[in-house]
């Protein structure tokens, strides 16, 4: 049976550290895993690994049984895999909609002629790209749409910023979404909000879902299962429950009781 | 690091192969030059060098003239290496390229013309009075450079710091446009000449019979070049400066006055262009108000050849650059028959800046940036 | 005299301070930044080099006027306070006056001291202004003893006064502010005015300068004009158009749009030849400020290199159509018409936009911008060389380009109203072609690059084939000013394509405001029609000696006070002061932190279902 994501005995080293080390992991399709461990775990490196900002040292990663290694970020997003920064990185002097519109970019495919000429096929792809955004902003509510469509993306708060981001992930249309801390920064109302509409990410939209978070209540209410990373190494794969009981993460997470050393 | 560098496999595009096609290009057209150069110091009159110069020998080179070409490349090289080492410490430490660096320098070989006059007219630029008045020539320049370097980062590069990278570097080219044309309106449009050195220092000495305005300038670049070297290396100042070249933030924290430390960068890094405009001028005797702009950005080159940040590098990059510029021509160009080969100089230096960048992008000797610089 | 002052500032004006309650130190700094800067105007030969040239008869000359404007402009700035939000703003008093004249006095001291050295050393010799002629300028023709004194006192009124238009009534100083600059532009533009209407030729006397009298009409007819309001007329008319929206906005716009094309129709007709090449100049000019707009203002990416292209279109143009391209051309290779020639030369600028394009897309933004001014350099070399003679005879250039020949009408060189239409219609291909790219697929994956180019990759976005094809796109409307340039000038030579170009078409874009179509035709019209190109002389020929010094001194200038332009983009300026946007944004009270309070507007607008689905 094919997984939709495999990654294989995956390592990365940077100048002799070892960021990730013989990674082995699979997502189906329709799942939601969580990716948790402690800081400096190799978590995000393991995310642009896979959205092909850094280039694994060794192993593979398939997606849809193809390898993923060795392409370009666009090409990545091209095959269907988007992702979110746990920086938000949003194009702040874009507008709101301009920021979603622009990530269909590798969905669409007018170019210099269609707009100088004003084709029919541009004006109607240009429609389709707004609608489709203002479809994905709606998502949120309508926090990001009406007149907030045309402000920059720089006067949003720190939680409309990391909606404004998932949205922008969703717009390229992607089977993969890979979300980098969704709810950091945010509120336990906020948060909690989000963690719901993650749920519908996959039962409305039908996106399988890979997310790196810290915030332990969102990966139980969340995640089918959970991946504990640290040193680079997996610790741990299962349900929330069994991962959170390990001892090998509770130690990697709290340290080693001092009777023990 | 999570720009690291990529490698290319599954994604390669037509840009690549046209990228992959030039370097070849490149390099062939070095290989090819080099192997008919060899062939035609052997036997001029080889066919191939008779298909290149329609049908005639092509010119041996002398071992004069080649020791020649070599000794004009390793001084200028190291005038290229002065002046690279004021690029890459502000780049190290601010993460721009000082555009009007080069003016720096062309302030320097101004001060020295001026200096170098008035020397002359009061009897002191020839005989024995000659070294102590070069050497306070050299105390004035270097004086005058720091001072330009150090006003032209508080006036124009001093409100910038922490906008967007382009924007220091787009001020910088206004700062040598201001420049170049405010000496041109206070000093006049035409070309200003040295005084001429004194016999003993043009007469050609030593077993290897080299010109002794050109040891000079060798001599006195490896001085400035050590002097620095232990500034930067074994001084608490120096010390400093590599700390702010790392993370700015973090050596405020540790009670390093960043301020004046990248002031400190723009002074030494102006001493060193200063240094290098007296030489200029001893060397070629005239200065006009746009020296400075081609070998400024061939310092440039030179900076980035060696790989930016890295002061030995710059040295090392200069060197390579002055002596590619005037071998290049003669060596690769003209065996292959290309006229006026001369005039090809500066097409040179530009295209082996895009050749290191192409090839090896941080440079021969490796880049030293802060991580956010590298990115 | 404090109670009556209109204050223009919202914030109450509560704080007076005594008249010598002053920030000495930073008075004496500034008097001494303005002295050196007079000393240097003075020593760069600006203002003796422009006495020549009479404003008004006798008593003014351009000269004074060159030098004067500064004190003026610094007393009005040392007494400008910037007032921030929460701070209270100190009512304008005596003290500013008191500021504005010791601050002259200061500046105008050090003018003083120039006289006297110039009369104790000769420097000459280095120095080229340092001679009595400055001497004799600064002393206002009177002496050493006239003139150490008269700078000081001139100067000090000059700043004082400049500092005393604070305190005068909002209308009042208006006027005198359009007073001033009514009369030094009618003196100013005097061969421009006489070119476009000849009768106005009365205004002058017959060897230049405005006649007193009429200097005086000008001054009370634009002072009884901003005096009974035309000035708030023309500001709320402009208020009301920009709040139009919808269809009337449109409307609007059409008619705008049509107006000012009839009107540029029209005006070369009725000018003569100055202001048809002026203009025919300012067209090539937006040309490639247009194109490289494209370039560095949309994708933002710096290319110092972009003579290249306008030379490969020159050069390509020249060589399908001249009769005297290099001797080693191939005997098949055709000669064209300008036209078919033109289609080539959009092929061939394209490929070397491609060519020069992909070694350094992938370069970082700074080591872009060197490397392309590297093969800007190496395209002109080439141009130049020997070895490449056989082809585009080195540095005698190419000459004997035939005039473009449309059947109808002929564009050459001597017919400057021909070249301008031939501009005009490429300007509107090239603003069109801008105005629909920016708001396109493509456009917004530029400004997604130029924003931030890792993400945008990570978007999907191929950034190599994007940037690549700003670089193609910049190209190409370059070659059109190449084309244009060559069948104007007749004959062609590497010493127009230095990259002196480049930078001042540079200099134009961002003079104008980068990204915006409006800000680059503003900064094309202000710069090459004011102060000239590289090689073109613009309305003030006075200053072709100085203009490269001025371009550099604005530049510098504009990216310290002003990066967004004089006519701001505005993505562009919320890029370049996001602190002080966010800052004011949050002031205002737009910044959203509302729903994370829970008790702004926004926490109302929360999906129903979402927000009971939370808790």
């Amino acid at each position: 049976m094919s997984h939709l994501l495999e990654i294989d005995s995956l390592s990365v080293t940077f100048g002799g550290l070892h960021a990730l080390k013989d990674l082995n992991f699979h997502v189906d399709e329709g799942e939601i895993v969580g990716v948790i461990g402690p800081n400096g775990a190799g978590k995000t490196t393991f995310f642009n690994m896979i959205s092909g900002m850094v280039t694994p040292t060794s192993g593979d990663i398939r997606f849809e049984g193809e390898s993923l290694v060795g392409l370009d970020p666009n090409q990545v997003t091209q095959r269907g895999i988007a992702r979110t920064f746990q920086n938000v990185r949003l194009f702040a002097n874009m507008t709101i909609v301009e920021n979603v519109m622009v990530s269909q970019h590798c969905r669409t495919k007018q170019g210099v002629w269609g707009a100088l000429l004003n084709t029919g096929k541009f004006r109607s792809e240009e429609q389709e790209i707004r609608q489709h955004a203002e479809k994905v902003l709606g998502f949120f509510g309508s926090r990001l749409v009406g007149y907030r469509l045309e402000q920059p993306a720089s006067v949003l708060s720190y939680a409309n910023r990391r909606r404004l981001e998932i949205a922008r992930a969703m717009a390229t249309k992607p089977k993969l979404i890979l979300l980098d801390e969704p709810v950091a920064g945010m509120n336990p109302k906020e948060s909690a909000e989000l963690t719901d509409l993650i749920g519908k990410l996959r039962s409305e939209w039908g996106f399988t879902i890979v997310l790196i978070e810290h915030d332990m209540n969102v990966v139980r209410d969340v995640s089918d299962r959970v991946v504990c990373l640290d040193h680079g190494e997996t610790l741990a794969q299962g349900s929330f429950e069994e991962v959170s009981n390990n001892p090998d993460v509770i130690e990697a997470y709290l340290g080693r009781p001092l009777e023990k050393t | 690091m999570t720009t690291a560098v990529r490698v290319k496999g599954a994604g390669r595009t037509n840009v690549d192969r046209f990228l992959t096609l030039l370097r070849v290009f490149l390099i062939g057209l070095i290989v090819v030059g080099l192997l008919a150069f060899i062939w035609q110091q052997i036997d001029p009159g080889n066919p191939f060098a008779r298909w290149t110069h329609d049908g005639e020998p092509a010119n041996r080179l002398t071992a004069d003239q080649f020791q020649g070409l070599i000794v004009t490349g390793l001084s200028q090289g190291a005038m290229y290496g002065l002046i690279a080492l004021g690029y890459s410490m502000v780049y190290g430490v601010l993460g721009f390229i000082n555009f009007a660096h080069g003016e720096v320098f062309m302030v320097g070989a101004f001060t020295g013309f001026i200096m170098a006059n008035k020397l002359d007219e009061a009897g002191y630029w020839e005989g024995g009075a000659f070294i102590p008045a070069v050497l306070f020539t050299v105390l004035i320049c270097t004086l005058v450079a720091t001072l330009t370097a150090v006003v032209m980062e508080r006036v124009a590069y001093r409100p910038l710091r922490g906008s967007p990278r382009l924007i220091p570097l787009i001020t910088s080219i206004g700062v040598s446009f201001f420049i170049q044309n405010a000496v041109i309106l206070l000093f006049g449009p035409g070309a200003k000449s040295y005084p001429s050195n004194p016999d003993w220092l043009g007469e050609k000495r030593t077993f290897l019979q080299l010109e002794g305005t050109k040891i000079l300038v060798i001599v006195v670049a490896a001085i400035s070049m050590a002097g620095l070297w232990y500034f930067v290396e074994r001084t608490k100042t120096g010390k400093a400066m590599r700390a702010v070249a790392e993370d700015k933030e973090i050596a405020s924290l540790m009670g390093i006055n960043v301020d004046r430390t990248i002031v400190t960068t723009f002074a030494v890094g102006g001493a060193m262009a200063g240094i290098a405009g007296i030489l200029w001028g001893l060397l070629f005797r005239s200065v006009i108000a746009t020296t400075g702009f081609l070998p400024g950005i061939k310092a440039f080159t030179a900076a980035v050849v060696g790989g930016v940040g890295n002061l030995g590098g710059a040295m090392a990059g200069g060197v390579s650059l002055g002596s590619a510029e005037a071998l290049a021509p003669l060596v690769l160009l003209e065996p292959l028959g290309v006229d006026g080969v001369s005039q090809l100089r500066d097409a040179v230096a530009f295209t082996l800046l895009i050749l290191v960048l192409l090839v090896k992008p941080t440079g021969l000797f490796g880049e030293r940036l802060s991580a956010e610089d590298r990115a | 005299m404090t109670s009556t002052i209109e204050e223009t500032a919202s914030a109450p004006a509560d704080v007076t301070r005594g008249a010598f309650d002053l920030e000495w130190g930073d008075l004496i700094k500034t008097g001494a930044i303005l002295g050196l800067g007079l000393v240097f105007m003075s020593l760069a030969g600006m203002p003796t080099g422009l006495d020549g040239r009479l404003l008004i008869d006798p008593f003014l000359s351009l000269g004074y006027v060159s030098l004067l404007w500064l004190p003026l402009i610094v007393g009005w700035s040392v007494a400008n306070e910037k007032v921030l939000e929460g701070m209270v703003a100190t009512r304008k008093s005596a003290r500013d006056v008191v500021a504005g004249l010791v601050v002259g006095a200061i500046g105008g001291a050090g003018l003083s001291l120039l006289i006297v050295l110039i009369g104790a050393f000769d420097i000459r010799d280095p120095l080229v202004n340092w001679n009595e002629k400055t001497q004799a300028f600064l002393s206002f023709q009177r002496g050493t003893g006239f003139g150490v004194i008269a700078c000081i006192v001139v100067s000090a009124l000059l700043a004082g006064f400049g500092a005393s238009l604070h305190l005068m009534p909002r209308r009042v100083r208006r006027a005198i502010v359009s007073a001033l600059l009514a009369v030094i532009s009618v003196a100013v533009f005097e061969s421009f005015l006489v070119d476009v209407a000849d009768p106005l030729s009365f205004l002058y006397t017959k060897t230049g300068g405005l006649l007193p009298l009429w200097a005086a009409v000008v001054a009370a007819l634009a002072l009884a004009m901003t005096l009974s309001g035309g000035g708030e007329r023309i500001g709320q008319a402009r208020t009301n158009f920009q709040e139009l929206t919808g269809p009337a906005k449109t409307r609007q716009n059409t008619i705008l749009i049509v107006v000012s094309g009839l009107a540029l129709i029209i005006i070369p007709m009725i000018t003569g030849k100055i202001t048809q090449e002026l203009l025919a100049n300012v067209g090539i000019f937006l040309l490639l400020a247009l194109g490289l707009n494209i370039v560095v203002g949309l994708a933002g990416i710096l290319d110092l290199g972009y003579v290249a292209f306008f030379a490969v279109g020159g050069y390509t143009t020249a060589v399908l159509t001249s009769t005297n391209r290099g001797p080693d051309w191939p005997e098949w290779f055709p000669t064209l018409p300008w036209w078919g020639a033109f289609l080539v030369t959009l092929l061939m600028a394209g490929l070397v936009g491609l060519f020069i394009g992909a070694p350094v897309i992938r370069m970082r933004g700074d080591y872009l911008a060197i490397v392309t001014l590297g093969f800007g350099e190496i395209i002109r070399i080439l141009f130049l060389s020997d070895w490449l003679s056989g082809y585009f005879n080195g540095a005698q250039g190419i000459t004997n380009i035939p005039p473009a020949d449309f059947g109808i009408f002929e564009v050459k060189g001597t017919d400057p109203r021909s070249v301008f239409y031939l501009v005009l219609f490429f300007a509107v291909i090239s603003i069109y072609v801008s105005w629909r790219l920016e708001r396109s697929r493509l456009g917004r994956a530029w400004m997604a690059v130029r924003e931030d180019e890792s993400v945008a990759e990570a978007m999907g976005i191929n950034t190599v084939n994007v940037k690549l094809m700003a670089f193609v796109v910049g190209a190409v409307l370059a070659s059109f000013a190449g084309a244009i340039f060559s069948a104007k000038v007749g004959s062609i030579f590497p010493t127009s394509f230095l990259i002196l170009v480049s930078i001042i078409i540079l200099v134009i874009v961002i003079v104008g405001g980068m990204g915006n179509i409006v800000g680059v035709i503003v900064g094309s019209i202000v710069l090459v029609g004011v102060l000239g190109g590289p090689k073109q002389p613009g309305l003030l020929q006075e200053f072709s000696e100085y203009k490269l010094l001025i371009y550099g001194a604005l530049l510098i200038w504009m990216m310290l006070q002003r990066p967004e332009g004089l006519v701001p983009n505005a993505r562009r300026s919320r890029e370049l002061h996001q602190d002080e946007f966010l800052q004011d944004a949050w002031l205002k009270g737009k910044v959203d932190d509302a729903d994370e309070n829970g008790n702004g507007a926004d926490s109302g607008t929360v999906a129903p279902g979402l927000a009971g689905g939370a808790s």
